[in-house]
């Protein structure tokens, strides 16, 4: 730690801490504001929770907003549906991921630069763009129907766009990288030799892998499994581009409460929610995986 | 050799399902035909008719601008908190900090937007600020963002190395506010360059925030792209996924190239 820290420079500390409080804080305090407010017609669209009237200072707060989400089964179902998808695609992230993780940091240098590099580049491309890949692909004349047709697999182009295998699909894809290159980082530290070493001692390779490269590549795997995890949950691009209305997700139905049906306080009551649900499972998550890594150094 | 078979099997396979749709859509990228899944014949009229369309152009400018500026600001005030968070001890409230530098890493993007704009909306009615919502509304909401990630990568960096540098150059009696120009700003530039490059390619690629902040004039290229494409199919974006690969792969080369020089070296 630097002592005497100059006076001078606390803005060093208070420039981001002002900005994330008022550009980060403010809003979601204010999102709860509004969550217990009650709607109405105007601009904006809620009553102020204080108001002065003749009876003098009047609440309008209500927990209405979260009666109503939570009495509607279409609303639970899509925090179930988000999360259902957010778990499916993670696994299957994992296990399309790791082998590919696994072979290219066990390959040559010269080879592994240029597949690493080949693994960066889908990395920083457009995220819509590589769904949009997807949307052209699976179309009915699209070359996946064309080629099925082709093989003799099938008579009459199908339609495979639209559903929620199309939006498994097309997060598996997206997201893959996300998955990879931190797996990709701690296997490439690995010592290969712990591989022979545990071969040379009479261990199966199902047993080498489940008690000597899983665990040490376990960081790797909360990290992947992480960024993978948390962004699906929330969703909104890709259930819109290939999804159908089979199954509805959290982000979609919130885009539609506020855009669509202009209700802020279900909006509102519905992100608020989700913070509860969606996002504070994973900080609780990652708070014990932290104090399980402390003490196990 | 059945070993050597599996592995070589399946990286063909993982790389042909990343690259897969991509190269689909550079080669219909040259596709002579409206509709975008017959082919018809060679042709670049696709990329005549992209660089001639003003919105897509303008909405490119409008992206890089805010791209820049964004990556920019975040980078100062992500470095200002990962040296915050190591190195200074007294920080009033400082879990309430921690909280604050990394909560918007699992803040669904969705409820980031939402928050954002219902405050703008608010601080406008209450002290006229933002006088409408736009370009400034985008990039004040894509710095929020972007700080939580560069605040990692510096934090990260800087809780790694040796701190008995800044230890010896404050012993040798250099002005504290010196030691961080002179000692620890050049140990973490390589982490202040990548720190700048997400920040850049988050508010790059960001759609939902910048839909929900977005107004009159302020466009961006996600934006745009995404108006095209949500209910059908286009083949200028298609044009404009080609040229975006190649400034991508373009990119890579040279940062491995750069990098291999200076391994040699």
């Amino acid at each position: 730690m630097i002592k005497n820290f100059k006076k001078q420079n606390v803005w060093f500390v208070f420039t981001p801490y002002l900005w994330l409080v008022l550009f980060f804080f403010v809003p979601l305090a204010l999102i709860f504001k509004i969550s217990i407010s009650v709607s109405e017609w105007g601009m904006p669209p809620y009553r102020d929770l204080f108001s002065l009237s003749e009876n003098g200072l009047e609440i309008n707060s209500t927990l209405g907003n979260y009666l109503f989400i939570f009495s509607d089964p279409f609303y639970i179902r899509s925090y179930l549906n988000s999360l259902s998808l957010a778990f499916t695609s993670t696994v299957l992230c994992l296990i399309i991921g790791y082998p590919i993780a696994f072979y290219v940091a066990k390959s040559k240098t010269s080879i592994r630069n240029i597949l690493l590099i080949m693994l960066i580049i889908p990395f920083w491309s457009s995220f819509l763009l590589r769904v949009y890949a997807w949307k052209v692909l699976l179309q009915g004349s699209g070359i996946i129907n064309s080629i099925l047709i082709h093989i003799g697999l099938i008579s009459e182009p199908i339609s495979m766009l639209h559903n929620h295998y199309a939006v498994i699909l097309g997060v598996v894809y997206t997201y893959l990288p996300f998955m990879i290159l931190p797996l990709y980082g701690y296997l490439v530290k690995f010592d290969l030799n712990l591989i022979d070493a545990s071969n040379d001692l009479g261990a199966k390779p199902l047993n080498t892998f489940v008690k000597v490269i899983l665990p040490l590549s376990l960081p790797g795997i909360v990290a992947g499994s992480m960024l993978v995890f948390i962004p699906v949950v929330g969703e909104y691009i890709i259930p819109e581009m290939l999804g159908g209305s089979d199954k509805l997700y959290f982000g979609k139905i919130i885009w539609d409460e506020f855009f669509v049906n202009r209700d802020w306080p279900i909006a509102s009551a519905l992100a608020m929610s989700g913070i509860v649900i969606l996002v504070f499972p994973i900080i609780i998550f990652q708070l014990m995986y932290a104090k399980y890594n402390f003490k196990n150094e | 050799m059945n070993k050597l078979f599996f592995k070589i099997f399946t990286l063909t396979i993982g790389f042909s399902f990343l690259y897969f749709p991509i190269l689909t859509l550079i080669a219909y990228s040259f596709n002579d035909n409206k509709r975008v899944m017959v082919w018809k014949g060679f042709s670049l009229r696709w990329y005549k008719e992209l660089f001639q369309n003003e919105q897509i152009l303008e909405a490119f400018y409008t992206s890089i601008k805010i791209a820049s500026l964004s990556a920019t600001f975040a980078t100062i005030m992500g470095v200002m908190i990962g040296f915050s968070l190591t190195r200074i001890s007294k920080i009033p409230a400082r879990p309430f900090f921690i909280f604050l530098s990394s909560s918007p890493l699992v803040m669904p993007e969705i409820i980031l937007g939402l928050s954002l704009l219902l405050f703008f909306i608010s601080s406008n009615h209450i002290i006229g600020f933002p006088s409408s919502k736009g370009q400034l509304t985008v990039l004040i909401s894509h710095i929020t963002f972007s700080v939580a990630f560069v605040a990692v990568i510096i934090q990260s960096r800087l809780s790694s190395y040796d701190k008995n540098i800044e230890e010896a150059a404050q012993d040798l009696g250099t002005i504290p506010n010196m030691i961080f120009w002179k000692v620890t700003a050049p140990v973490i530039l390589p982490a202040i360059l990548s720190g700048w490059l997400l920040a850049f390619t988050l508010s790059l690629d960001d759609l939902v925030v910048a839909s929900f902040t977005t107004g009159p004039g302020a466009n961006t290229l996600p934006i745009v792209v995404f108006s095209k494409v949500r209910l059908g199919l286009s083949p200028e974006v298609n044009a404009l996924s080609a040229i975006i690969m190649l400034i991508v792969i373009l990119a890579a080369i040279s940062i491995y190239l750069i990098n291999r020089s200076n391994i040699k070296k």
